[in-house]
C-alpha cells in the first residue's frame, strides 16, 4: 500500500447559494502523478484553491503529509512543500527569468535580517548557493538563452516552463499544476510531458488540472473527472476513456464523433 | 560599474562643503539632505514593496519630537498629583530613541493596515498622520503645542576619553547628514539585494504567486515598513537637532508630497531616484526665489515636475538607465557570476 500524500475528504465550497464543489473525495498516493479533470466551471481551479489555502473549504478537510491544513495560509502550506502554479499569471512579468527562479527560493536558505544587511559570510554563502541553484534550475527547464529577458516577455509557452520552474525552486514534495501546457504548442507539449515525468522520478507527488485530453491520458497514472462539483469517475487512464459518464459529461450526449476522436488520439 | 559611480558621487557630496561657503546655499542642502533620507525611507515601501504611505511624514515629526524631548526632558502630569519625569538625555541618545519609537510605530501602522492594503494603507497612514499632529498640537504640557519646542541642543558625538564634538556649524551638520544619508542608502541598498528584497518585489508583481511559493505577505510588508520608519525616524531627528526648533507643522501633509514627488520623478524603485528627484526637487525652489515672483516659483516647480513625469513616466533614473543599457547589465552580471560559479563546482 502506497503512503498517501494528500487526501480530501468530504470537501464542500460553497459560494453564497452557489455550490461550487458539493462533496469531494479522493487521495494521491506518493509518487504519483494525478489528473484532475472535468469541463469548464466543474470546481477544479476552487479544488486547487482550496488544497493550498487560498479558499477556506465550506465543509470536510484536506490532510497533507498526515496533516489537517485546516486554518493554515498560504505561504504555510508552501512551507509545508505543497505548491502550486497558476493558469494566468504563472511568472513575476518584470523580473528576469533568473530572477524569477531566484524569488522561488525564497523558501531556502532564509538568513537574519542583520546578517543579511551586513553581508556577514552565512548570509554571503547562502546568496551564492541560491544564485548557483536558479542557474541550474534555469539551465535544467531549458531557458537558459532566455535567463536575462524579462519573463513577461516570453512566450505563454515559455512563461508555463518559467512558472514550473519558480514551483520548482520552492523544493515541493508535492507539485499542483493549473493547465500547465495551455498555450503551449504540439511539440512543446511533448517535451513538457517529459519534464513532468522526470519531476516525478525526482520524487516529487503530481497532481494537475488540464484540458488537453490527449496530454492528460498519456500523462497520468490516475484520473480524477469532476462535473458540476462532485467527482463522477476516477481511474486509470483506459477506464475513463471508456466510462459513459465521463463521455457524457465531458463532451455532450450527441458526441459521438469527438468519442471517435478522443480514441483516435489516445 | 554601479558602485564606482556611487562612489563618486558620495566623494562629490562629501567636498562640496570645502568649495561651498554660502550659508545659505549649504542650508539649503542640508534640509535637502535630510528630506532626501525620508525620500529614500518612502521608496522603499512605495518603490519595493507598492505601498502609498501618504502620511510618512507622520514617522518623521515622531522622530523629530522624540528626539527633542529625550534630549530636553519634560515633566508630564497625567492623573492628580501623578507626573511623568524625564531628565534630560544626550541627543545623540534621542537620535537612537527616535529610530526605535518610529519603526515601532511603522510596525504598528503595518499590522494594523497590511492585512487589508492597497488603499486602506494610504487612508490609515493619512490618518495616522493626522492623528499625531493633533496630538502634538493639543498635548501642551508635553510638546508645548503650538508654542514648539525650542532650543533643542545640537548633537554631541564623542568617546568618554577622546573628547566631545558639538555639531552646532553648518559645516558639521552637512557631514552628519551625509553620514546617515549614505547609511540609510547602503542599509535600503542591501536589504533590496537579499532575499528579503526579492520577498518584497516578487509582493509587489504578483501577490498570489508570491504566497504561493512560500512569501509571508504580513512579515515582508511589515519588515518593510518598519525599516522605513525607522530611517524616517532618523531624518526627524537631524531635523530637530539641525533646526532646533519644532512645532506641530512638522506633520504639514505637504511634506509627504514633496517626499512622493521626490521618490516619483527620480524613479520609485530605483536606490538613487529619491537623491536625483530630491536634489532637483529640494534645491529647485532656492535656484527659483532670486529670479521670479512667489507665485511664478509654484508655477515653475510643477511645470517641472509635469514635463519630467512626461517626458520619463518611470521616473529620471529608470528611464536614463533603460536609455544607456546600464538596466539589463545588472542582470547580465549577476547571471554569468551564478553560471561561473556553478562551473567552478563542477571543475571541484
Amino acid at each position: 500500500m502506497a503512503e498517501t500524500v494528500l487526501s480530501i475528504e468530504h470537501v464542500a465550497v460553497h459560494f453564497g447559494g452557489l455550490v461550487a464543489i458539493s462533496d469531494m473525495n479522493f487521495h494521491v498516493d506518493k509518487g504519483e502523478i494525478v489528473s484532475l479533470i472535468g469541463p469548464n466551471g466543474a470546481g477544479k481551479t476552487t479544488a486547487f484553491n482550496v488544497m493550498t489555502g487560498f479558499l477556506t473549504p465550506t465543509k470536510g478537510a484536506v490532510n497533507y503529509c498526515g496533516a489537517d491544513l485546516k486554518g493554515k495560509k498560504p505561504h504555510e502550506i508552501a512551507d509545508l512543500g505543497l505548491i502550486r502554479t497558476f493558469q494566468r499569471t504563472s511568472v513575476f512579468p518584470n523580473d528576469t527569468v533568473y530572477d524569477n527562479v531566484l524569488m522561488g527560493l525564497h523558501r531556502q536558505g532564509k538568513v537574519g535580517l542583520a546578517e543579511a544587511i551586513l553581508g556577514l559570510p552565512r548570509a554571503r554563502a547562502s546568496e551564492k548557493a541560491q544564485r548557483a541553484r536558479a542557474a541550474e534550475l534555469v539551465r535544467w527547464i531549458g531557458l537558459e538563452a532566455r535567463a536575462n529577458d524579462l519573463a513577461g516577455s516570453l512566450s505563454y509557452g515559455e512563461q508555463r516552463l518559467v512558472g514550473v520552474a519558480l514551483a520548482l525552486a520552492a523544493q515541493p514534495k508535492m507539485l499542483l499544476l493549473d493547465e500547465p501546457v495551455s498555450g503551449m504548442n504540439a511539440s512543446e507539449t511533448h517535451t513538457f510531458v517529459q519534464l513532468i515525468r522526470n519531476i516525478r522520478d525526482r520524487g516529487v507527488t503530481i497532481l494537475l488540472v488540464e484540458h488537453d485530453m490527449p496530454m492528460v491520458m498519456s500523462v497520468s497514472d490516475r484520473i480524477v473527472v469532476l462535473n458540476y462539483g462532485r467527482i463522477i469517475a476516477e481511474g486509470p487512464p483506459d477506464e475513463i476513456r471508456k466510462n459513459p459518464a465521463v463521455i457524457e459529461a465531458y463532451l455532450g450526449q450527441s458526441a459521438k464523433d469527438v468519442v471517435k476522436e478522443v480514441a483516435v488520439h489516445a | 560599474m554601479k558602485q564606482i559611480v556611487t562612489l563618486l558621487c558620495l566623494a562629490f557630496f562629501a567636498s562640496v562643503p570645502i568649495w561651498l561657503t554660502d550659508p545659505y546655499l549649504l542650508n539649503a542642502l542640508i534640509t535637502t539632505g535630510i528630506f532626501i533620507i525620508g525620500a529614500m525611507s518612502l521608496n522603499l515601501l512605495l518603490g519595493f514593496t507598492g505601498q502609498l504611505s501618504l502620511g510618512h511624514i507622520a514617522f518623521f515629526g515622531i522622530g523629530a519630537y522624540v528626539s527633542a524631548l529625550t534630549s530636553l526632558g519634560f515633566d508630564v502630569p497625567i492623573y492628580g498629583d501623578f507626573h511623568i519625569v524625564h531628565v534630560p538625555w544626550p541627543p545623540i541618545a534621542g537620535f537612537f530613541l527616535a529610530i526605535v519609537i518610529s519603526g515601532f510605530c511603522g510596525y504598528l501602522v503595518g499590522r494594523l493596515s497590511f492585512s487589508v492594503r492597497g488603499a486602506y494603507f494610504v487612508i490609515v497612514t493619512i490618518s495616522f498622520a493626522e492623528v499625531v499632529r493633533l496630538v502634538a498640537l493639543n498635548w501642551v504640557e508635553l510638546t508645548q503645542g503650538p508654542l514648539a519646542l525650542t532650543n533643542i541642543p545640537s548633537i554631541t558625538i564623542g568617546l568618554p576619553g577622546l573628547g566631545y564634538l558639538v555639531l552646532k556649524t553648518k559645516f558639521h551638520n552637512y557631514y552628519l547628514v551625509l553620514a546617515v544619508a549614505a547609511i540609510s542608502y547602503f542599509l535600503i541598498s542591501r536589504l533590496v539585494h537579499s532575499h528579503y528584497g526579492r520577498a518584497m518585489r516578487g509582493l509587489m508583481e504578483n501577490e498570489t504567486l508570491a504566497v504561493a511559493v512560500g512569501i509571508d505577505v504580513t512579515k515582508t510588508l511589515t519588515l518593510a515598513a518598519v525599516i522605513s520608519a525607522g530611517i524616517a525616524g532618523a531624518a526627524g531627528s537631524l531635523y530637530a537637532h539641525y533646526i532646533r526648533i519644532i512645532d506641530p507643522d512638522v506633520f504639514a501633509f505637504i511634506s509627504t508630497v514633496t517626499m512622493v514627488i521626490m521618490v516619483v520623478s527620480g524613479g520609485k524603485g530605483s536606490l538613487a531616484g529619491p537623491v536625483v528627484g530630491g536634489v532637483i526637487f529640494g534645491l529647485l525652489p532656492v535656484f527659483l526665489r532670486p529670479i521670479m515672483p512667489p507665485e511664478a516659483q509654484w508655477i515653475t516647480y510643477g511645470v517641472v515636475l509635469i514635463v519630467i513625469l512626461f517626458v520619463m513616466p518611470r521616473g529620471i533614473v529608470p528611464s536614463l538607465a533603460a536609455k544607456l543599457g546600464l538596466a539589463r547589465a545588472g542582470g547580465t552580471r549577476r547571471a554569468s557570476v551564478a553560471v561561473s560559479e556553478r562551473t567552478a563546482e563542477e571543475h571541484a
